[in-house]
């Protein structure tokens, strides 16, 4: 449901994506690793429009992506982004936040949206949270509603931006564990993480990219524990033994 | 500061008509500024550059002329051009026109001042520009820009005494008139000082709560 076809992106002489290839089908999980600054944010952040990209091609189920053209939010629409820094609106309760997009971006009646907002409230295990403010929660909190802020767009993917980067270690597991649970429900996610066992347990696919090309991809389990390219086999050495 | 009381209790009604005009001069124009400050600022930030480059312009030719030359120009010299504006329509104008360079400054700043990730993250869920602003950026933007717009309220209701070189008998106006005719300088401008001040204070404290507001967080 996502094509991406020779995609090139430079910001000012500086070129992050040198021409990348890829696609994700429907209800699959595809794991993004790879150095920092080897461009895996801006594939994702080309996805939905959030980047522009100077050359190749991407689509979301057929419809081309371009974030000049009226069709970029119907893509927003369908496709979710979920950030490493939550992103919440703080002047708005949680359940404000999760029902914004439902209310004001897809017009839906307020008492079925609320419903639902609630809902997912409860199923990331926030629902007495509801009015509370995203500054008085936790960072795994504050990314367990903004799954559920994602989640409330009914959308058929949903982008995972480093969702456990900022996030102090004992609370990764919460969110992480959410996450699963939308992979194991058949949500079609694209995932970058330097989280190298969600992505040996939970995705199908592993795309390793350095210096903003696919050095290596294929299955989870053959690329994370038999890497045969050799940067791929320096990185994952040094992630998992940074000793 | 001889019979203050009693020329207190003499010009205060006729200080009063003064005052009732600072106070429509100075709500009007700060309404004006207020309006026209936020279109600036809108068109500033629109991400569209003829917008901007027209925003920054009118900005830049608003902040370089006095008030008072803007006051005239539009009191003396508009009806040469056919159009007549009473004294006090064309206080309100131009202070509002001289001000809302200084809004669009400050709510633009304002604006600025709103993490980027607010805007993605209102974009990811398929808001347009003008429901991003409306829903995400603005409301953010109010608490910081609070403090400073109160400053310009004080600001306003000292400049509106400007008004009085056109002939609008506002509170300074009207103490130049009955200093000049009962030559009472001392009592009468130390009254006019003390209302512009009573009228004042209200408002610091205003801008001292926002400050404590929005220090908060």
């Amino acid at each position: 449901m996502i094509e991406l076809t020779d995609v090139h992106k430079s910001f000012g002489a500086n070129e992050v994506l040198k021409g990348i290839s890829a696609s994700v089908q429907k209800g699959e999980v595809v794991c993004i690793v790879g150095p920092s600054g080897s461009g895996k944010s801006t594939i994702l952040r080309c996805i939905n429009g959030l980047e522009s990209y100077d050359r190749g091609a991407i689509s979301v189920e057929g419809l081309k992506v371009d974030r000049d053209a009226p069709s970029i939010v119907s893509i927003r629409t369908q496709v979710s982004m979920v950030f490493q820094r939550f992103n919440l609106f703080p002047h708005r309760t949680v359940l404000e936040n999760v029902v914004e997009g439902p209310l004001y971006v897809k017009k839906e009646p307020r008492a079925a949206a609320l419903e639902r907002g609630r809902a997912l409230l409860a199923e990331v295990g926030l629902a007495e949270k509801a009015d509370a403010h995203p500054p008085q929660l936790s960072g795994g909190q504050q990314q367990r509603v903004a799954i559920a802020r994602a989640l409330a767009m009914q959308p058929k993917a949903i982008l995972f931006d480093e969702p456990t980067s900022a996030l102090d270690p004992e609370l990764v597991g919460d969110v992480l564990g959410v996450m699963r649970k939308l992979a194991d429900d058949g949500m079609t996610m694209v995932v970058v993480t330097h989280e190298m066992g969600f992505a040996r347990d939970v995705a199908d696919r592993v795309l390793f990219i350095d210096g903003g090309v696919i050095v290596e991809q294929g299955q989870a389990k053959a690329v994370l524990n038999q890497p045969q390219h050799p940067r791929t086999q320096d990185f994952l050495r040094r992630v998992l033994h940074p000793l | 500061m001889k019979g203050f009381w009693h020329d207190t209790v003499e010009f205060f009604p006729i200080l009063m008509n003064g005052v009732a005009l600072t106070i429509v001069v100075t709500i009007g124009s700060l309404l004006l500024s207020t309006v026209l400050g936020l279109v600036w600022a809108m068109m500033r930030v629109s991400g569209i550059k003829v917008l901007s480059t027209i925003s920054a312009s009118v900005i830049n030719v608003i902040r370089g002329i006095p008030i008072i030359v803007l006051l005239f120009y539009l009191y003396f010299v508009m009806p040469d051009l056919g159009v007549t504006l009473s004294a006090l329509q064309a206080a309100i104008l131009g202070l509002g026109i001289a001000y809302s360079a200084y809004q669009a400054e400050n709510f633009r700043a304002g604006i600025e001042a709103i993490d980027k990730g607010q805007i993605e993250a209102a974009q990811s869920i398929g808001m347009g520009w003008w429901l991003t602003m409306r829903r995400v950026v603005l409301p953010q933007a109010v608490r910081i820009v609070l403090p400073p717009y109160g400053n310009v309220m004080i600001m306003m209701l000292k400049d509106s005494s400007q008004a009085s070189t056109i002939t609008v008998a506002e509170l300074a106006l009207q103490g130049k008139l009955i200093a000049s005719s009962t030559f009472k300088n001392t009592n009468v401008f130390t009254l006019v000082a003390l209302m512009y001040l009573t009228m004042s204070i209200p408002l610091i404290l205003l801008v001292r709560h926002f400050e404590k507001r929005a220090g908060k967080k």
